[in-house]
């Protein structure tokens, strides 16, 4: 990688940051104004979120399984294997539902929108859609913007149930804790700030993944050698900030429900 | 920053040109890319039912002239009017709607590879919400056009680079254009495709009269394109009489981003211009 002075790199950087927000505002506000592609937004919640229903749905499940077995080791030693259910269902709804979900439609999704987009930048395809009068950013960014947030919201409750339902099956067959009692502490565990944060943060995490899969998609250079370079730089840029993300959204949540 | 996620900040109130004001008029344009000049103080002018051929070596400048003239990208300095319409002032939203009367055919065709080739032809006409059945009617009369009526539902990956760049042909004229854009229609093909491409060019010239950019490096397109006509009773293309050549084909040479000869055909091939006279050699 060449070497940029100090002023070059931090000119690129904000010229960056200043396409990125431009991006992500027409792409929002789109949504306000006509032409409005539904049949495209359809098409990327299938894609999306039925398209990403297996991989959450094992993660989830083999977290929630990997979550009860080891957390049944600590709590066996104060005698409390039977909070084992707690534990469970408040780690998989406030944290591990949310980010693990996150984490792995960006890594199917924001790479496939960065290549995808990528592609068509790079073959002029972009440039004709601007030619035969269509907008590309309202085309292409505003139905994956809304339907990544749309189905991810809903992608993590299925990830919440199905880890849950793993470490139920974990509890009852390894550790032969009794099923009713796992479910029923689970669901005394979980308070309404619980489930608003951890509903809350797959909206900001899906904003992430499609504005980032689409930024890197859109600004292509370079031919099929950039296009793979698009697609890293939006699976690498686009986890760290939903980690990040995920920091600052649980602190302001544990601030307003004080958990 | 790519022109199409940078904000607009002029409005333009449509207007509708006279029909003797030109269609297409550069001033003292001029772009760089990072430090390199590509377009230096280019002006022309392109008149209503003109076709202006666009010669020069590769790297020249041609292909950013053309997406200059669609305001895909926006020049440093100086204007483009097209239509009577500044495109370097125009937002891209008011941009959208003055190439509703524009067709381009790209370099590479830029078929859209996940559409089928009625898909592809008919994007313009389903963007305007044009009834599925007159849609389907007008993508067959276009493909007609182009002869090639049997690809209809098939996708740009199964055909050959010339079929491909005539169904890009067919894209940009279905909508009945008041100006086309014709990128290297040529680029990169065979000398009988080729040919075939530039008859498809006449015939539309002298079809419709519609005004047109038609960029090549080839000489020999170039002229065929000032020396032949297509004939409407015999539907061929055919030599225009006594040498004659074709009053409305005018010329315009770039070399290193200047414009070199700007005039019709014969004033091309009387040009005493030593580097001209080597070029066209």
């Amino acid at each position: 990688m060449p070497l940029v002075s100090p002023e070059i790199f931090a000119k690129q950087t904000i010229a960056s940051v200043q396409d990125y927000s431009i991006l992500c505002w027409r792409a929002v506000a789109n949504l306000f104004s006509r032409p409005r592609y539904w049949a495209d937004i359809y098409t990327q919640m299938d894609s999306i979120g039925v398209g990403s229903m297996p991989i959450v749905v094992l993660t989830g499940f083999f977290t929630g399984c990997v979550l009860a077995l080891q957390s049944a080791t600590s709590l066996q030693e104060f005698g409390s294997v039977s909070l084992t259910g707690n534990l469970v269902a408040l780690s998989m709804v406030k944290e591990l539902g949310p980010v693990l979900t996150g984490l792995m439609v960006s890594g199917r999704n924001a790479s496939g929108m960065a290549s995808e987009i990528g592609s068509m930048r790079v073959t002029e395809q972009i440039d004709a859609m601007r030619a035969l009068g269509t907008d590309p950013v309202r085309k292409l960014v505003t139905p994956r913007l809304y339907a990544t947030v749309f189905m991810l919201f809903f992608l993590t409750i299925v990830s919440d149930a199905v880890g849950i339902a793993g470490g139920a099956l974990v509890s009852v067959t390894l550790m032969g804790l009794n099923a009713s009692s796992y479910f029923h502490n689970s669901y005394r565990a979980l308070q309404y700030g619980d489930v608003v944060q951890g509903l809350t943060k797959p909206l900001f995490s899906g904003f992430i993944i499609a504005t980032v899969g689409c930024y890197f998609g859109m600004t292509t250079k370079g031919g099929t050698q950039g296009v793979g370079k698009a697609t890293t730089q939006a699976v690498v840029y686009s986890s760290v900030f939903i980690i990040i993300v995920d920091f600052i959204v649980s602190r302001a949540m544990i601030g307003i429900f004080g958990r | 920053m790519p022109a199409d996620l940078a904000p607009g900040n002029v409005t333009q109130a449509q207007q509708t040109p006279d029909s003797a004001d030109p269609v297409v008029v550069f001033e003292d344009v001029s772009i760089t890319f990072d430090i390199k000049p590509v377009l230096q103080n280019i002006s022309f002018t392109v008149q209503r039912g003109e076709t202006r051929i666009i010669l020069g070596p590769a790297g020249g400048g041609k292909s950013v002239l053309m997406k200059l003239a669609n305001g895909l990208i926006r020049p440093d300095s100086g204007t483009i009017r097209v239509f009577g319409e500044d495109v370097t002032r125009m937002r891209e939203t008011d941009l959208f709607k003055l190439r509703a009367r524009i067709g381009m055919v790209f370099q590479e065709s830029a078929l859209f590879d996940s559409l089928s080739v009625e898909d592809n032809v008919a994007y313009r006409l389903h963007e305007e919400q044009v009834p599925e059945e007159e849609a389907h009617n007008r993508v067959v009369e276009a493909l007609k056009f182009v002869e090639l009526e049997h690809t209809i539902s098939k996708f740009p990956s199964e055909l050959s680079g010339g079929m491909r760049r005539r169904v890009s042909i067919a894209r940009a004229i279905i909508a009945k254009p008041d100006l086309i854009l014709y990128d290297s229609p040529t680029g990169g093909l065979d000398p009988i495709t080729s040919t075939t491409i530039i008859d498809l060019v006449i015939k539309q010239r002298d079809v419709s009269h519609t005004t047109s950019l038609v960029i090549t490096h080839r000489l020999q397109d170039a002229f065929l394109l000032a020396r032949n006509r297509f004939n409407q009773q015999t539907g061929k293309i055919e030599p225009i009489p006594n040498n004659g050549i074709d009053d409305s084909t005018k010329f315009l040479v770039l070399n290193e981003g200047r414009v070199v000869f700007d005039g019709t055909t014969h004033e091309l091939v009387h040009s005493t211009d030593p580097w001209l006279r080597e070029y066209l050699s």
